[in-house]
């Protein structure tokens, strides 16, 4: 689904921040991006979300080559992609329903035709009673899953999570872990950017680990 | 090690929540806010702005207008002046001169300033009760001249001398070259008035979008995170902040409109008094006319543009740092 070959990036003229590297991403696989902070996690997920480009090698994505990818492809194959952040990015001033079907109102979609599929993601989620409430009063676990909602509404064919269970206490972050694997059983892709290794060990899963701008694959 | 299928979340101790009392469905939210604290401060500065500018305009409007019926009333007149000489019948030849002075194309009348009148005019001066015949007073005569196709005056003067040799023809040249001269110069310095309060209003309302627009970079980041086209994203805060700039410009301009029709009441209203007077000299009727309102409203539209333009590009930019200086993005 995403592969990357011999991929270097660096920012302006500055130092690689990612240097060779070489990797894949199958669809409906699961694998945990790690390393020390500052390793380029997010930079690496940037990349895959298409968001930078590559100062050399070859990325391809979805079958399609980084580089010939034009300006107006980029959001259509970025719709297959869903993305989680640390500190969620939720917007303030709409409810948390409103939150989780903004990427279907940003494509033009008229509300009665999603009302139901968001309801049931929310439920699914466990923010059913929460869906009419703004960010400001949800929980940190509840917004992580508003957020995790969010990116899951238009069914990507995989999930990038930078830090999700950062902000959350280690039995929130059990389960948001849970709620990951529910969601790649159910053919989603994931990759899960973290440097908590007790998290890490809770699941056999594939290890993509960042060091000095090199990664090494444990699988 | 998690490797068994796992319960729903919802269905998980800890996700549960109490039903909350039943609510009114809201309408959904826009996706830019209408209003916030930075969203306030633009609407009063581009007002204020907006108020000056206009005002600027009207007052350069106003003088221009002025300048141009001095120059209309001064040049609608010339005078003959005929100087007593030794064996001059000042009646024949004033009456000569009137005639010939008639003849030319673009004179709409002459009127000769008879005895009384020319006493009436130095009455000031040499007090009443004088007996003018005994004085060597020079007579007028008033040429009444079609401002669109004025007559040659040199024609015309060269023609009055040669059948009147003490006569002189003055057709206010000096004067109106001078007010002219006056009047382009004021207009001139209303003109750059204007161009610089035009100039700091572009800046003012550039800078202060740019800074209401720093305030909403995470909802651009979240509308490009979910996929949303960079049309798509500038169109939502052009729309948001077309409809603030214009907000505040009709406010600006309506407060101007509002001064303007203030002080043509009170010009109107003081009209026979000293103040009036003096007003009226300077100024003529203190009215704007269309042209400064269509001016107003052409200031509401520019200003609404310049706002909404203004955010376009400050969130083209945002997205492009977004990419990380790169170009890619939409």
């Amino acid at each position: 689904m995403i592969r990357f070959e011999n991929v270097g990036l660096r920012y302006g003229m500055g130092p690689e921040i990612l240097r060779d590297i070489s990797l894949h991403i199958p669809a409906g696989s699961f694998q945990f991006l790690s390393g020390p902070s500052g390793a380029g996690k997010t930079t690496l997920l940037r990349l895959l979300f298409m968001s930078l480009r590559p100062t050399r090698g070859l990325i391809t994505i979805f079958g399609k080559d980084r580089a010939r990818i034009s300006r107006a492809e980029l959001p259509l194959l970025r719709r297959r992609i869903g993305i989680v952040f640390q500190d969620f990015r939720l917007l303030d001033h709409m409810t948390t329903y409103e939150n989780v079907a903004l990427p279907l109102r940003v494509r033009g979609r008229e509300e009665a035709s999603y009302r139901t599929d968001v309801i049931e993601l929310l439920k699914w989620v466990g923010l059913g009673e929460r869906m009419h409430v703004l960010p400001p009063v949800l929980s940190g676990g509840e917004k992580q899953r508003a957020a995790i909602a969010r990116a899951l509404i238009e069914q990507p064919e995989i999930l990038l999570a930078d830090e999700p269970t950062g902000n959350v206490d280690p039995q929130l972050a059990r389960r948001l872990l849970r709620l990951f694997i529910e969601l790649n059983r159910l053919g989603t892709a994931v990759v899960i950017a973290t440097h908590d290794l007790a998290l890490m060990d809770q699941v056999d899963a594939r290890r993509l680990i960042l060091a000095n701008g090199r990664l090494d694959i444990y699988d | 090690m998690i490797d068994a299928p796992q319960p729903r979340p919802d269905e998980e101790e800890g996700f549960e929540r109490p039903a909350p009392p039943e609510r009114a469905p809201r309408k959904t939210a826009p996706i830019v806010p209408a209003q916030n604290i930075a969203g306030r401060a633009l609407v009063v500065v581009i007002a204020i702005m907006t108020f000056l500018s206009c005002v600027t305009f009207g007052a350069v409007t106003l003088v221009r207008d002025t300048a141009s019926v001095w120059e209309n009333q001064i040049s609608r007149e010339a005078t003959i002046q005929i100087k007593p000489a030794e064996g001059l019948d000042m009646e024949i030849a004033l009456a000569t001169a009137a005639g010939l002075a008639a003849e030319f194309d673009g004179v709409k009348g002459t009127r000769i300033i008879d005895s009384a009148a020319t006493m009436r005019l130095l009455e000031p001066w040499l007090g009443s009760g004088f007996d003018i015949g005994q004085l060597p007073v020079p007579r007028l005569i008033i040429v009444t001249i079609n401002e669109d196709s004025p007559p040659d005056f040199k024609d015309m003067r060269e023609a009055i001398t040669t059948a009147v040799p003490s006569a002189t023809l003055d057709d206010h040249r000096t004067w109106v070259d001078r007010l002219v001269a006056m009047a382009h110069t004021t207009v001139t310095i209303g003109i750059a008035v204007l161009g610089l309060m035009l100039s700091a209003t572009v800046m003012t309302v550039v800078f202060a979008t740019r800074g209401a627009m720093a305030g909403n970079g995470h909802i651009i980041e979240v509308l490009h995170f979910v996929g949303a086209e960079a049309q798509f994203i500038a169109r939502q805060f052009r729309t948001r902040f077309l409809f603030t700039g214009m907000k505040g410009a009709a406010a600006g301009g309506v407060a101007a409109i509002v001064v303007f029709i203030l002080f043509s009441w009170w010009s109107s209203r003081n009209m026979a008094t000293p103040q009036g007077d003096q007003a009226a000299a300077l100024f003529g009727n203190f009215a704007i006319g269309s042209a400064g309102y269509l001016g107003v409203l052409m200031m509401v539209i520019i200003i609404g543009a310049l706002t909404a333009a203004t955010s376009h590009a400050t969130v083209v930019a945002y997205l492009s740092d977004l990419e990380g200086g790169q170009t890619d993005g939409g």
